[in-house]
């Protein structure tokens, strides 16, 4: 059973049409990348699973939970969905460790004892054992990703969310969330990530798929398509990206 | 003319006495004007549309007119029109709440509105609902945001309650207007009240500044 299906799914800001009658079923263990050119409505699909947006028309099921269902139900969605931001949006008065612990704590009420212990863990995954009591000002862009992603993960999804996670950051620092990223899908999670990292979608990735217009245009193995697309459109957006 | 320090002396004992009460007015209106205008902010912000206008209509309400007329109005009118009698005391302190409460509102307003709607994004995401993310995410980074403009008011509110006089509350300013009239040493006794005044928003503004450095705005 999929895990995301979207049917028919329209969305609208205004008169702007952004998503055009979607239909996209993910299964649980695919790690999805999202391609296309700005405006082609790749972070508006993703940022639809969780309904940090609305959608207009169709429906879009996450988990066997319809988006369009009571509040608590989207709370539930939430839950299973992590999200990761482009630009990290960590809490700045929480050190990366409460930062973490926050999501167990008020969402899934464990105690602070617990929360913070499996805090630790998390961070130590990502590479930051030794970062717990900094401040998100207090550290470079990769590592407030890596914290971000953290985050995300404490709540225990069954899903992960990645909205351009290294679009705001140096090059030299994009290897390091890159890597982690990696690590999580070789763990099988669920993965669905807007990027324009096309070694990360060659070697990570299960699935490209390359939106144009609000649509899905081409839908396919990353290796293949990257090697080898009659898409003239995918070809040309390849060429400007690589 | 000579300064004559003994008319200071006699008079301390009132003035201070006036100080009392200028004190107790404004902490008592300051406390629960920030309560209004917390939850007029909040619903200026995050209400819905009736929440919205109502708040919206108070704070322009109070904006839009002065608060000798404001207290005036509490004081004069409210008994003919609500049959309540109201000393002036209580008159005093409700002007400041009413009064503060608006200017507050809009500074809860701007404060919360100013944080980076990523944070509630990433709150929401989490799982959170909208109550929580208020609570845990936004508004501490808000409240540290609300200090300085918070502190401003709070001293506008102070000088405010000079405007009691017309009421009769024994504050401060209508102390040194009594002992003035008795004794018609206006330079002694005015630099006098002007130095009380000094005094309390100094420590006002010492508490707010000690505030503001162990709380870095975010």
């Amino acid at each position: 059973m999929s895990i995301v299906e979207f049917r028919q799914v329209t969305k609208t800001f205004g008169p702007v049409v952004v998503l055009r009658e979607v239909d996209l079923a993910i299964d649980p263990g695919e790690v999805v990348v999202l391609i296309g050119p700005s405006g082609s409505g790749k972070s508006t699909l993703l940022r639809c699973i969780n309904a940090l947006e609305e959608i207009n028309g169709g429906d879009l099921i996450v988990d066997g939970i319809s988006v369009r269902g009571s509040r608590s139900q989207v709370r539930q969605i939430r839950q299973e969905a992590g999200m990761v931001f482009q630009q990290f949006n960590l809490f700045p008065q929480m050190t990366a460790l409460e930062n973490v612990a926050f999501g167990p704590r008020r969402v899934r009420g464990l105690s602070r004892a617990e929360a913070t212990e499996q805090a630790r863990e998390l961070l130590a995954k990502v590479g930051l054992a030794d970062r717990g009591h900094h401040y998100p000002s207090e550290l470079s862009g990769g590592q407030q990703q890596r914290v971000a992603i953290a985050r995300a993960l404490a709540v225990k999804p069954k899903l992960m969310l990645f909205d351009e996670p290294t679009s705001a950051l140096d090059p030299e620092l994009r290897h390091e969330v890159l890597r982690v990223m990696q690590a999580l899908a070789e763990d099988g999670m669920t993965m669905i990530v807007v990027t324009h990292e096309m070694a990360f979608a060659r070697q990570v990735g299960t699935r490209l798929i390359f939106m144009e217009d609000g649509k899905i245009s081409v839908d396919g193995n990353p290796a293949q398509l990257l090697a080898n697309t009659d898409n003239p459109r995918l070809k040309d957006f390849l060429q400007h990206v690589h | 003319m000579e300064f004559d320090w003994s008319v200071i002396a006699d008079a301390m004992p009132a003035l201070l006495g006036g100080a009392r009460l200028t004190i107790l007015i404004t902490l008592a209106g300051l406390a629960g004007g920030l309560l209004v205008g917390f939850v007029a902010g909040l619903m200026r912000a995050y209400g819905n549309r009736l929440l919205n206008a109502i708040a919206f209509l108070y704070i322009e309400l109070i904006r839009g007119t002065p608060i000798v007329v404001q207290v005036m109005f509490i004081y004069f009118a409210l008994p003919v029109l609500a049959d309540v009698r109201v000393n002036p005391m209580t008159a005093a302190i409700t002007a400041i709440v009413v009064n503060a409460g608006a200017y507050i509102a809009e500074i809860v307003r701007g404060s919360f509105l100013s944080v980076h709607k990523g944070l509630k994004e990433a709150g929401l995401a989490l799982g959170l609902p909208m109550w929580k993310v208020l609570v845990y995410i936004i508004g501490p980074v808000a409240f540290r945001r609300m200090i300085p403009p918070l502190g401003n008011q709070f001293i506008v509110s102070l000088k405010d309650t000079s405007l009691f006089i017309v009421i009769g509350v024994g504050e401060l300013t209508r102390q040194g207007q009594e002992i003035m009239a008795a004794n018609f040493r206006a330079v002694e006794i005015w630099t006098a009240v002007a130095i009380l005044y000094l005094i309390m928003t100094g420590t006002l503004t010492l508490i707010l500044r000690v505030t503001e450095k162990r709380m870095r705005i975010l």
